[in-house]
């Protein structure tokens, strides 16, 4: 295939046989894992950084205005400085908050949604770990935020924090059920938990045209849940503003707060990715079955920017929502999650098995 | 925090989780500070509290006179201003049995009527924010900034304009004042249905604000509420009707009501209030006279005689009414100022018990709520 | 309906009330013992229905305050106005009337207050604007506050 040029698996081979080549084999490991966190520590940094700047302008965009665009030419370095500023600002110690936790839990936050990069596919042969049950850990390691959170309202010692932090772990809780089972139905599809089997199993075409209707109906759920559970409008009730201030992070300043705010970020990219990856194809061209010349013509484009431009897709997609829509209340967002995506859920799940079982998707 | 005891969360026996809502809060829109007792996320009661932008307008009306009373009646209702001036200017001319001209008669309508859509603009930014939807607020204020350029161009103030006095008006209007309130309606009778696909179709904020905060005719009245909100419920109290003022007799029509008395109506109230106004103030140009007079023949110091008047107007908000005692002196006895939102307020914890935090905020939301009227 | 025909039912349902002369409304000053029963018989008279408590505001003269209380007909869009004075000013005390008009309530914390007049059988009299520990009550002319009100 046309797009197997720009593998980048000799480039990550070379690297790794040069490490073990010239060091022991323990310092290599280690050269490797430092290299791989630094490389992650900057690119986490970047993205979030301009992750933050994106929804500025696009929700400038949304309400007709321009957005930032005094630092920098259109405000491209308007975020580094917010961050400076909030570098600079004084981490408050709030009276009678549980100090041990109300530090902790904003590294728990980040540090759950930075183990959840770690297996995402960014181009052919770039990946820092390759499970063979991706999607399983992606999960796993993404929901740990949600005890941060929990964590954070607790120890506040503020009652809005509180409510904030019960809001979402009941949010977080249900809404896990809708993410896990709307990947099911491309697991089952595909027959595979690993990423990279994933998005090569997408070679001939994209999971969201090859699985059609459940496919697309398990996409629009995971979008859905994937808002729900990342804490974004219209299903931001953690910290809606109007209600409670700003929730659980009420009482955090300074980098704390920069950490819970590049966090939400960073989960929402986390989300974009996922769906990307399984549903989009992840790094693979768009590809039609039947048509060489469009494919070899596609194939053209390099894998990371297929990557990155369907996950700015479902970014975007994303924040044209959030800045639409009012917030939903407590009881309504738990019924929508338990009373229609869940059982859409379900049935969706053993339809996809029976059109499986009969083989009535586009092989 | 003053307390040294108190730990995270009390476990009494019988817990009250009480939490404050302001002063400081977003969607108190000023310093409101409600008790508001929860279980869990539902509202037992909730008490407001007010007072934090009292600054005794009242007590300083009584060392002032009538002419001076008028810049304090702009910081009442600040999204009413003209309302408020008006409100003042007309009790005084009663008192002193003074005809204004018919022109200033429509002027000041058509001032109010303006008012009273940038007014309903702004509570449609502030409501739509309340519930979530941001994007609102910059579709609302795009359009009031075009009235607010009206009035900065014939009033030379944006906000607190003081433009109504005992007499007529401050100044004569600009050349330019009906073409641009032409332009403006043409420009708005576009952009208003833009605020309907943007939320009153929307099915989050159907679901949120459909039958939510009941309020009968009965309690309406029983609690004096008015305006908008109060004719949501049907209660009839526009006192454009009731008891026509200014120019308001010259024309005919529509008083907006609604019976099921529900936070959406309330909404649907306003939005249709908005449409009503711009089919009044297109009457009210096309009947304006023309000429140049602004005012009447005042004298230099206005003494009332002695004696009490009252007089009400309609606000954004609704009915303002001034209770002037006089003992003939070129200040007022005693003035007391009938603030719509004093008594809206009180309704909140008959509407608010039994629903969630976020339907506290939807319902005080649509009650429309500006703290420095009700505080005075 | 007309002030005389109003004047008439309410000489009926009261006969000492007096009356004053206003170009607006018509004004009953009521003895501060009777209002409560008063102003129940006016909601409830069926062609009367005064249900409507539009202001209510306490004046504070030389040896007595009294209290006014606009009441309308939101039916028939007649209106009165009720007045209330109080014995003296060192001790007044007016009934409240929380129990006919909801707002009432609010309105009464206001005047009790700013001027300090006491509603008797009020459920919750607690000062509404200023704070509780306010000593003396600033709509009162008597008031006196040497840091923020400039004698002229």
């Amino acid at each position: 295939m046309g797009y197997q040029k720009y593998d980048l698996a000799p480039l990550t081979h070379s690297i790794d046989q040069f490490l073990y080549s010239h060091l022991s084999s323990t310092w290599a490991f280690l050269a490797e894992m430092t290299l791989i966190g630094v490389v992650f520590l900057i690119f986490y940094a970047v993205i979030g950084l301009y992750l933050v700047l994106a929804e500025r302008k696009v929700c400038a965009f949304m309400q007709n205005r321009i957005g930032p665009n005094r630092v920098g030419w259109f405000g491209v370095i308007q975020t580094i400085a917010d961050l400076f500023k909030l570098l600079l600002k004084e981490l408050i110690t709030i009276r009678k908050a549980d100090k041990l936790l109300f530090n902790i839990a904003p590294f728990i936050v980040i540090i759950a949604s930075f183990l959840g990069i770690a297996a995402i596919p960014f181009a052919m042969g770039l990946h820092a770990i390759d499970f063979n049950i991706g999607i399983f850990y992606i999960m796993a390691v993404s929901s740990v935020g949600v005890v941060g959170i929990l964590i954070a309202g607790w120890s506040s010692n503020n009652k809005y924090s509180l409510i904030g932090a019960m809001r979402s772990g009941a949010q977080i809780v249900s809404y896990e059920l809708s993410v896990g089972l709307s990947l099911l139905v491309i697991v089952i599809y595909s027959g595979t938990l690993q990423l990279s089997t994933l998005v090569e199993s997408q070679a001939d075409a994209w999971w969201i045209i090859k699985g059609h209707i459940p496919a697309i109906l398990a996409f629009f759920v995971f979008v859905t849940a994937g808002t729900a559970e990342t804490n974004r409008g219209p299903f931001d009730l953690a910290e809606a503003e109007s209600e409670l201030t700003a929730g659980f992070h009420t009482e955090y300043s300074g980098i704390k707060f920069a950490f819970f705010f590049l966090a939400e970020y960073m989960n929402m990219f986390l989300v974009a990715s996922v769906a990307a990856t399984v549903f989009l194809g992840g790094w693979m061209p768009l590809h039609i079955p039947g048509m060489e010349g469009f494919n070899n013509a596609m194939d053209f484009i390099p894998p990371i920017v297929w990557y990155f431009g369907k996950t700015a897709f479902v970014i975007f997609l994303m924040m044209w929502i959030k800045w639409t829509f009012p917030r939903l209340r407590i009881d309504q967002l738990l019924n929508l999650e338990w009373k229609y995506l869940l059982p859409i859920n379900l049935v969706n799940i053993v339809v996809v098995a029976l059109i499986v079982l009969m083989g009535w998707y586009i092989k | 925090m003053s307390e040294e005891k108190k730990v995270i969360v009390e476990l009494d026996e019988n817990p009250e989780y009480i939490i404050n809502m302001g002063p400081q809060h977003p969607s108190t829109h000023g310093v409101l500070r409600f008790e508001v007792s929860l279980q869990g996320e539902t509202v037992k009661y909730l008490i407001p509290h007010c007072g934090y932008i009292h600054r005794g307008i009242e007590k300083m009306c009584e060392s002032l006179t009538y002419p001076q009373i008028i810049h304090l009646t702009d910081r009442l209702d600040y999204l009413s201003a003209h309302m408020n001036n008006e409100a003042v200017s007309l009790c005084v001319e009663k008192a002193l049995d003074i005809e204004v001209p018919e022109r200033v008669k429509y002027i000041r309508s058509i001032l109010s009527e303006l008012n009273r859509i940038a007014s309903h603009q702004l509570w449609w930014c502030a409501f739509g924010m309340d519930l979530g939807g941001l994007t609102c607020f910059f579709y609302g204020l795009r359009d009031r900034e075009k009235i607010l350029d009206i009035f900065e161009e014939s009033c030379g103030s944006r906000l607190l304009h003081s433009f109504v006095v005992p007499g007529g008006l401050m100044h004569d209007v600009h050349p330019n004042f009906k073409q641009s309130i032409r332009d403006f309606i043409k420009y708005f009778r576009k952009l208003l249905p833009e605020y309907d696909t943007l939320l009153t179709g929307n099915v989050i904020f159907q679901n949120r604000t459909r039958d939510l905060g009941i309020m009968s005719k009965e309690t309406a009245i029983n609690y004096g509420i008015t305006g908008p909100s109060g004719r949501a419920s049907g209660f009839a109290c526009d006192v454009r009707k009731v008891e026509p003022y200014s120019a308001y007799p010259y024309i005919d029509f529509k008083e907006i009501l609604y019976t099921e008395g529900d936070t959406f109506h309330r909404y649907k109230a306003r939005m249709d209030e908005m449409w009503e106004s711009m089919v009044i103030l297109e009457k009210l140009l096309d009947k304006m006279p023309d000429g140049n007079d602004y005012t009447a023949k005042m004298k230099p110091v206005i003494k009332l005689p002695e004696g009490e008047y009252f007089q009400r107007v309609e606000t954004a908000r609704g009915e303002l009414g001034v209770y002037i005692v006089s003992d003939g002196n070129k200040t007022p006895y005693r003035l007391k100022l009938r603030t719509p939102n004093f008594s809206n307020l009180f309704v909140m914890n008959k509407l608010t018990a039994g629903y969630k935090i976020a339907d506290l905020v939807a319902i005080s939301g649509s009650l429309d709520l500006v703290i420095p009227d009700i505080d005075r | 309906m007309e002030q005389e025909q109003l004047k008439e039912k309410i000489v009926a349902l009261l006969p000492e009330a007096e009356f004053m002369t206003n170009k607006q409304y018509l004004d009953v000053i009521v003895p501060a013992n009777k209002l409560h029963a008063f102003v129940t018989s006016l909601k409830e008279t069926n062609d009367l229905k005064f249900d409507y408590l539009f202001c209510l505001s306490g004046v504070d003269w030389p040896n007595y305050f009294t209290v006014v209380y606009h009441i309308t007909s939101s039916e028939y869009g007649h209106s009165i106005v009720v007045k209330v004075k109080t014995d003296g000013r060192e001790n007044p005390e007016v009934p409240s009337l929380f129990d006919i008009y909801a707002t009432a309530e609010f309105h009464e914390r206001e005047v009790y207050d700013l001027l300090g007049v006491k509603f008797t059988n009020h459920p919750d009299l607690r000062r509404i604007f200023l704070e509780d520990t306010w000593v003396g009550y600033p709509l009162r002319k008597d008031y006196k506050d040497e840091i923020n009100i400039i004698e002229r």
